[in-house]
């Protein structure tokens, strides 16, 4: 027997996971910016929220247009120009890395495909290029939602519950798992405490990172498996940077602020092209 | 239309060249922007001449419990201070260093009037007061608590406070005990404020670190902040009132005072303009808080604009910045290429009109590094501030930063790395270290520029104090550095003739003799400028209590309104500008 509110129930989480991944997770970033404005002033300025989804909103309906003569769903843009608020901390009063970011995450959708899909997911894309390129100009968030409990069990609630429903948990928890599995391997390496090599899995880059970069169904690769070994690759790749890190390896210290993020931009696109180059050759011409 | 003019391809190739485009601009912002802005033609110089001086002063750091050793450089890179006071009334200022490490004295430097400084510290009495069962020197700041004309010092430690009575003939007696001030601290700055204008100096003492923790003794690792952004389980910061006859009563809780946030710094002055002396608290890991007096009978945390902007704030530097007759305050905080970019912060005050700051730090005054000390005074005698910040936290290994290990935690659960324990061990790498101090031109509203190689400031200690004090009266302000395990710096200032100034000594008589808190207006050639007499400012330093205006062309002041901490106000018209002016307070 169930009840009128279960059964409810029941028919919404039917309905969200039929529905376009792109919408619930709208949902769960909206979320994250709206309690960490409210609680934390996260956003340092609606300046930045607005010129970054400005930019990603007219750049996609621009760039559509342009370059398939019609407007494209500008639900993507919306979760890209968030995260980049979210992301970037640049110096005080910069705000042309929210444009030329936003700018530079949509159009790389537009730009840089293989096989007539876009490579690197957009936000990816775009922070990665500006914590490498312009390091005097940008930081990446590492620590602004409080180092609070409570603000990380929301986000962690919904983020594997909006997951599981998209599809993506699989991804989620591959990486998780081979993330503290390495970070106690580097933490024998090292002769560093454990506990902080796992800390940086509830920081809020990891969240962003966990949530909205390594599941976007629009850049990964097209199998379970594939996805999980995608994911682990990731977190393999992450800590050869953390472990270079810790050697204070110079010649990579340009990738140390945002391991996991520029992990992705390397492994994502390789595993995408790869899967892509499968794909094509083992459908009939 | 267009899409029948152009093909497919074409436009394929537009936006692939406008993302090229878009990439480039991104390099090119990026290298310009720690240049700053448009350069000018400083018209001063700076010169160390502590060497030549007598000042051989070098700090040394705390040694701290072994439970500590994975990152006792961090906990332990404090200390290094220095506050100006005229310690024997004859007209030279004088300097006084902190130590923080058992068994190494603080040292007085007496200014001969000569040019050179003689250390007179352990005749004085002030030297031994970094003992193992007391703790060590963070700070010190100097007043005349008792109005018998001799300038008094406040030492605050991590370990307990020690109050020295000026006996004359530089003779110092401790009367913490008498005075009800022994109490254990693990403080990082103080300031004397006369909060109910009473004619008699309060104080009020900022903790950093918790007071249960004995650093050499300790119980428990559980030591470190509980938040990055919003950590509110630093040492309580507490008020002390002054009964008179020597004595002092804490009335912290009564007065609301108690931020147990991570005070670093503290200032007190007249924000709202109603006449009250106001404290303004930079905290590191959380925001900075306002506390606005209620006419003596209490202090109340106010919303002005800064609650949700929480940084690391490091210095609390009151001046006018802008040449309103308004009382502003800079902060410093914390910048890491490709970490961090907090951006320090200049409040600028329009409580009276919109009840709240503004922010008026953009361009090459937000970043300065991993920033201490900062101090606002007009170096070039223009009638504008220049800002002088220090900077650098950790020195040591060129080759390895700390900065990875430490955004490893950065992120984590406050409950993680609040045990000391958990933090990554720093070994011998540094942590913004080696980074060279800011001079910064004040251009008004176009903004401030870097001329600090140009002026000859070059080196990269690990700065944490800055005071400014014409030490040799000569109308010019110079600029007394101390730095973390390192010599202190005396900076000689060489200002290009042609400009002049004028500096007040104010003397209290039904307010506090010192005059601290006392505020002096001054128009002079169509400029206006404020200065507040200084109880202690910045990080972990004291300015001459001798306010110095520069006046540019102007060869005197027009008028110069004195609003006296009692509450009295004063007007003087006509003063002569080039000499200093020795003020006593009209009595009723």
């Amino acid at each position: 027997m169930s009840s009128p509110s279960l059964v409810a129930s029941r028919a919404l989480w039917v309905r969200l996971g039929r529905m376009d991944p792109r919408y619930p997770v709208s949902f769960l970033i909206t979320l994250i910016l709206v309690l960490g404005q409210a609680r934390y002033g996260i956003l340092g300025g609606y300046d930045r929220l607005a010129v970054a989804l400005g930019v990603c909103t007219a750049t996609e309906l621009a760039l559509s247009y342009w370059l398939r003569g019609s407007f494209a769903n500008v639900q993507s843009a919306y979760i890209t120009g968030i995260s980049l608020a979210l992301l970037i901390k640049p110096r005080a009063d910069l705000l042309w890395p929210f444009a030329l970011g936003a700018f530079l995450a949509i159009a790389s959708k537009y730009v840089l495909r293989y096989r007539g899909r876009h490579l690197w997911n957009p936000s990816n894309f775009a922070i990665s290029l500006l914590v490498v390129a312009a390091p005097a100009s940008v930081a990446i968030l590492s620590h602004q939602w409080g180092n609070d409990l409570a603000t990380n069990a929301v986000i962690w609630c919904f983020g594997l519950l909006i997951a599981s429903r998209v599809g993506m948990l699989h991804v989620t928890l591959t990486y998780v798992a081979c993330f503290i599995a390495l970070a106690l391997v580097r933490s024998s390496i090292t002769g560093g405490p454990p506990l902080a090599e796992i800390a940086p899995l509830t920081g809020p880059m990891y969240q962003l990172f966990i949530f909205f970069m390594i599941t976007d169904p629009k850049t990964t690769v097209s199998t379970v498996r594939g996805r999980m070994i995608v994911a682990a690759a990731v977190a393999a790749a992450e800590t050869v940077i953390r472990t270079a890190g810790d050697f204070h390896v110079g010649a990579l210290s340009a990738l140390y602020p945002a391991p996991p993020i520029l992990a992705l931009a390397i492994v994502g696109p390789v595993a995408n092209v790869i899967d892509l180059y499968r794909a094509g050759r083992s459908s009939p011409l | 239309m267009v899409h029948a003019v152009i093909s497919p391809f074409q436009r394929r190739v537009a936006v692939g060249a406008a993302f090229v485009a878009a990439i480039a601009l991104v390099l090119i912002l990026n290298r310009r922007a720690p240049a700053g802005d448009s350069p000018v033609e400083p018209q001063f110089h700076l010169t160390n001449i502590a060497p030549e001086a007598g000042i051989d002063f070098v700090h040394h750091g705390p040694t701290l419990d072994p439970k500590l050793d994975n990152i006792a450089p961090l906990v332990g890179s404090l200390g290094a201070a220095v506050s100006v006071a005229d310690v024997n009334n004859d007209g030279w200022p004088d300097l006084y260093f902190t130590n923080s490490r058992f068994g190494y004295p603080n040292a007085l430097y007496l200014n001969r009037g000569d040019g050179t400084f003689v250390d007179t510290a352990r005749v004085a009495g002030l030297a031994d007061v970094n003992r193992a069962g007391e703790g060590v020197s963070m700070g010190a700041v100097w007043g005349d608590f008792d109005n018998d004309g001799l300038e008094d010092v406040l030492i605050y430690k991590w370990g307990y406070l020690q109050l020295f009575k000026n006996m004359g003939n530089l003779h110092f007696t401790d009367v913490t005990e008498s005075a009800g001030l022994r109490h254990w601290m693990n403080a990082n700055g103080a300031v004397w404020v006369d909060y109910d204008r009473d004619g008699l100096l309060d104080l009020y003492v900022a903790g950093y670190f918790r007071s249960d923790i004995d650093f050499w003794h300790l119980k428990t690792t559980r030591v470190m902040e509980n938040s990055f952004e919003f950590a509110t389980n630093g040492g309580k910061n507490r008020l002390f009132h002054n009964l008179g006859a020597g004595r002092f009563e804490d009335v912290t809780d009564r007065m609301g005072v108690g931020s147990t946030r991570w005070t670093l710094a503290v200032a007190a002055g007249d924000f709202n303009g109603d006449g009250w002396p106001d404290l303004f608290l930079a905290n590191d890991y959380g925001p900075e808080e306002l506390y606005l007096n209620d006419h003596g009978r209490r202090f109340v945390l106010s919303r002005v604009g800064l609650e949700s902007d929480s940084k690391s704030g490091m210095s609390a530097t009151l001046g006018d910045a802008l040449n309103r007759g308004r009382l502003d305050a800079f902060v410093t905080n914390i910048s890491e290429r490709g970490y961090l970019f907090q951006g320090n912060n200049l409040r600028l005050n329009f409580l009276p009109e919109l009840g709240r700051f503004q922010q008026g730090a953009e361009g090459v005054i937000t970043d300065a590094g991993w920033a201490w000390g900062a101090q606002l005074g007009d170096l070039d005698n223009d009638g504008r501030n220049e800002l002088f910040i220090v900077n650098g936290y950790v020195s040591a290994d060129r080759d390895r930063s700390y900065w990875y290990a430490m955004s490893k935690i950065a992120g984590a659960n406050g409950n993680v790395f609040e045990d000391a324990k958990t933090w990554p061990a720093i070994g011998g790498a540094s942590l913004s270290g080696y980074e060279r101090s800011r001079v910064l031109v004040n251009r008004g509203l176009a903004g401030w520029t870097d001329v600090a190689a140009a002026v000859g400031v070059t080196d990269e200690y690990d700065g944490r104090a800055v005071a400014l004090v014409d030490l040799f009266n000569r109308g010019v302000l110079d600029v007394v550095v101390a730095n973390q395990n390192q010599p202190a710096l005396v900076y000689k200032n060489a200002v290009v003739p042609g400009t002049h100034w004028i500096a007040l000594k104010l003397v209290g008589t039904r307010s506090n003799r010192s005059a601290i808190g006392g505020e002096v207006t001054l128009e002079a050639g169509g400029t206006r400028q404020l200065k507040v007499v200084d109880g202690g400012s910045g990080f972990a330093s004291q300015n001459d209590r001798r306010l110095h205006f520069g006046l540019g062309t102007a060869a005197r002041v027009d008028r110069a309104v004195i609003r006296w901490p009692s509450g009295t106000s004063q007007t003087l018209e006509h003063l002569d500008g080039d000499r200093l002016h020795v003020i006593t307070e009209p009595g009723r």
